[in-house]
């Protein structure tokens, strides 16, 4: 009971989303079925793997606004890399995912040793990455091994291969954040800086990580997104890092650092991916869209500041 | 003799100019408690850091073992074998107790954090007699008590060779306050030296073998336990007079002077418990005791800062009810408030010197348009001539003054709107002195002009030889109010740290 109330905010969540998917299905065409649930994880998988490259900024205490051009990038690349034999392809994979890490690391250099403001800081190495993307790959083009494709984007004994790579990053990603030295002192360094650094916590290292982590992740969603489209197309990125930003509020990931789980951004994920799925189908015009998927996201925002109403001193509201 | 485990050598160490500690020769020994007494600003808390590794000495040296030994950071210290716990937390707000504990010196196996670890964590409180508190608890949900705990666990789970405590257990209740020091002397009889900062006499008596008096960031004087009485102790902490700083006092202050400010039965939030003060036309009124006390709640709670607050506010006789800054700064109310830190909360630090100045004064012309006949305009020139600020110009930015010369501006802006009566949160905090005097002249000056003052403030001299009359606060109470020859040093001493005060009975 105890642990229900002390994850509050991701029980609610997942409320929401069991709610949402159950109207979704229920006016979807076909229903529920193995095509649609594919459909629904793979859309989840992609923004999914870009919200959780966002919370290991936000839970530092950072914002990044470099994800979606990073995704943009290292589907560009992995467009160029992803044929060929097996070792071909397994070189290929890794040569993405280290693009990535070193996009995130380049984000945590100029945040921690540049003392940029990360918003100001990921918005420039954003148009940077942005732009490399272009460069390589002006119009979106090249391809993809179809074969790797169609095992990652189709399902295995009904089951959307999408959702249990979902299972299977959360299931990785467990430990290592909540009990290892490391992944504490993440969370350890977004609750409160300073008494991080009291307590003998790397601060600085921590916050590499982080931005390192975040990369990576990036790359996944990218690889992800050529296995999707079978084409790397560098103007992608945009949405992607508003959607990321959402998804992360959504989930209950505190953009004031230390509070959250890559579980709360997957569902926060799948929430707006089921929300903008909804619209769809339910017949309301495509350019007011982005007006509910606000309103959704200010009802979100106000929810999670519920706890300003009982602040006793005035002088706190400013503090944050 | 054995090398010391810490020592001092000629430290020194200044913050912007103004010395924390000047030429420190200091040492503590294996198996000793050691108490660190001295007033507000005497430097405990600047020695404290430089042997937690939070800062570093500008000259001197600090050996560890005979070793001379570099600080550079918490970790490096902890490294050496120093602990320190602070009196400003050091815990992460949004982990659990145990992790808490467990992260200040992690163990690991297969990369994973080691679940003895916990364990040891789990045994650590419950020694200390933190039985109730449960490792999967959030650091944010516990009182203020148990995040006290929590902290002693956390310095503890480290095994330290030096652990520094400083006012460890100030919000804690004397049944673990007797726990916490049987572990301290099971930790000195296992060779741990300890460095002990208190204000309460009878905590130190209770634990001290050796105890070092600290003034004005120098160290003054060391010697055993037991060897000297407690006003001789007092006196040593007080040193010098100030005097020649503070302007005469007028022969005493009117006694049917209207009252300008008066509160009654004022209670806020468990922190401030049943206050009742008033002051006059004309009166500095002192409100002392030591840091954090309920004086500053005080002084937010008048100007309209806290919410939900009880009680009754009466300004000229008339009841102000759901104050807010910007209705008690009205010319009706006629409230001013220097706050506390002059650089987040009184000044604008990037903007000019001008437009700070009439910051506060925008409310009060019709739409927000600057009134053209230069009428107050002509007044901050006045004010400025008045305190005598130092400045290149008024069109550079404030960051750009020194302390003092910030602080001026912070009452100018006030003193902008002629108030009826000027709440002034330790003021002169971090100022040099002949600022200091300046500003003591000013509010003495303002006061025969009528002004009605509330100085809050740590130092004692300031309100000895400034204030007609002090309020002294412990644990959100007014404890004590003194006027006229009771206003001696020991008896504001005593009074701060709540003793019963026999100094003073025989002065």
């Amino acid at each position: 009971m105890s642990l229900l109330r002390r994850n509050r905010s991701l029980t609610i969540t997942i409320a929401a989303l069991t709610v949402l998917f159950a109207v979704f299905i229920a006016i979807h065409p076909r229903g529920f079925s193995t095509y649609v649930m594919t459909i629904w994880f793979n859309q989840g998988a992609l923004l999914g793997l870009a919200a959780i490259s966002q919370f290991f900024v936000v839970l530092v205490r950072g914002v990044d606004l470099s994800v979606g051009p990073t995704i943009a990038l290292t589907n560009v690349v992995a467009s160029y890399l992803l044929l060929g034999s097996p070792a071909a392809i397994t070189f290929g994979i890794i040569a993405v995912l280290l693009v990535g890490t070193l996009c995130g690391l380049a984000n945590g250099i100029a945040v921690v040793y540049g003392r940029i403001q990360p918003i100001v800081a990921t918005l420039a190495t954003g148009g940077m990455i942005s732009g490399l993307a272009l460069w390589l790959r002006p119009t979106p083009g090249g391809s993809v091994d179809e074969a790797l494709s169609d095992a990652l984007t189709y399902d295995i004994y009904g089951v959307p291969a999408s959702a249990i790579m979902l299972l299977v990053v959360l299931l990785v990603l467990h430990m290592p954040l909540r009990r290892s030295p490391l992944g504490l002192a993440m969370y350890a360094v977004g609750s409160s800086e300073q008494s991080a650094y009291m307590t003998g916590v790397r601060v600085r290292q921590v916050k590499l990580a982080a931005y390192a982590a975040s990369g990576t992740f990036a790359a996944l969603a990218g690889l992800y997104v050529s296995m999707v489209t079978l084409t790397g197309d560098p103007g992608i990125g945009p949405a992607y890092t508003l959607n990321s930003i959402a998804a992360v509020v959504l989930g209950g990931i505190a953009l004031s650092g230390g509070v959250g789980s890559p579980l709360g951004a997957i569902v926060g994920a799948l929430i707006l991916k089921t929300i903008s799925s909804l619209m769809f189908f339910s017949g309301l015009p495509p350019l007011a869209q982005p007006f509910f998927e606000g309103l959704v996201l200010a009802l979100a925002i106000v929810l999670g500041a519920f706890g300003m109403i009982n602040v006793r001193n005035r002088l706190e509201l400013f503090r944050q | 003799m054995a090398e010391s485990l810490v020592r001092l050598k000629s430290v020194s160490k200044s913050y912007g100019g103004v010395p924390a500690l000047t030429d420190v020769d200091f040492q503590c020994e294996a198996g000793l408690i050691h108490a660190i007494l001295g007033e507000n600003g005497a430097g405990k808390s600047t020695l404290m850091k430089l042997l937690a590794g939070v800062i570093q000495p500008d000259a001197g040296e600090i050996l560890v073992s005979g070793k001379a030994a570099r600080l550079t950071s918490p970790r490096e210290a902890t490294r050496h074998g120093m602990v320190c716990m602070f009196q400003e937390l050091s815990l992460m707000p949004h982990l659990s107790v145990g992790d808490n504990i467990v992260i200040s010196a992690p163990r690991t196996r297969l990369g994973l954090l080691h679940p003895a670890a916990y364990e040891q964590a789990r045994a650590m409180l419950d020694r200390i007699g933190a039985n109730g508190i449960s490792l999967s608890a959030r650091a944010s949900e516990l009182s203020l008590a148990e995040r006290q705990l929590v902290e002693i666990a956390k310095a503890l789970f480290r095994r330290p060779r030096l652990l520094i405590l400083d006012e460890a257990t100030s919000a804690l209740t004397r049944k673990h306050i007797e726990i916490i020091f049987d572990v301290l002397r099971e930790l000195k009889r296992q060779g741990v030296a300890i460095l002990f900062i208190s204000h309460r006499m009878h905590e130190v008596d209770a634990i001290a073998d050796r105890i070092s008096v600290f003034r004005n960031g120098r160290h003054i004087d060391t010697f055993n336990a037991g060897t000297r009485s407690p006003n001789e102790i007092i006196n040593l902490m007080i040193g010098r007079s100030l005097e020649e700083l503070f302007p005469a006092r007028d022969a005493s202050s009117d006694q049917n002077a209207p009252v300008v400010l008066n509160v009654s039965g004022l209670s806020w939030n468990g922190q401030l418990l049943d206050v009742s003060m008033h002051v006059r036309k004309g009166e500095i009124v002192g409100l002392g005791g030591l840091d954090g006390q309920g004086q500053q709640h005080l002084m937010h709670a008048v100007f309209g800062v806290l919410r939900g607050v009880s009680g009754r506010l009466e300004v000229n006789g008339r009841p102000l009810s759901g104050p807010s800054p910007s209705r008690t700064k009205q010319a009706d109310i006629g409230l001013a408030l220097v706050p506390e830190d002059r650089k987040t909360e009184g000044l604008i630090l990037d903007m000019s010197i001008a437009k700070n100045l009439r910051l506060a004064a925008l409310g009060r012309v019709p739409f927000g348009i600057l009134d053209s006949d230069n009428e107050s305009e002509a007044r901050i020139r006045r004010l400025i001539e008045r305190l005598s600020l130092t400045y290149g110009s008024l069109e550079s930015p404030v960051a750009t003054l020194s302390g003092g010369n910030q602080q001026k501006v912070v009452i100018a802006k006030w003193l902008a709107l002629s108030p009826r009566c000027l709440l002034l949160m330790d003021p002169t905090r971090g100022i040099d002195l002949p600022t200091k005097a300046q500003i003591y002249r000013l509010l003495r000056e303002l006061a025969r002009e009528g002004l009605a003052v509330i100085l809050q403030s740590t130092d004692y001299e300031e309100l000895i030889h400034l204030c007609d009359r002090v309020y002294v606060f412990y644990g959100g109470r007014i404890v004590s109010k003194l006027t006229g020859d009771q206003l001696t040093p020991s008896a504001l001493i005593a009074a701060s740290m709540n003793l019963p005060n026999s100094a003073s009975a025989h002065a």
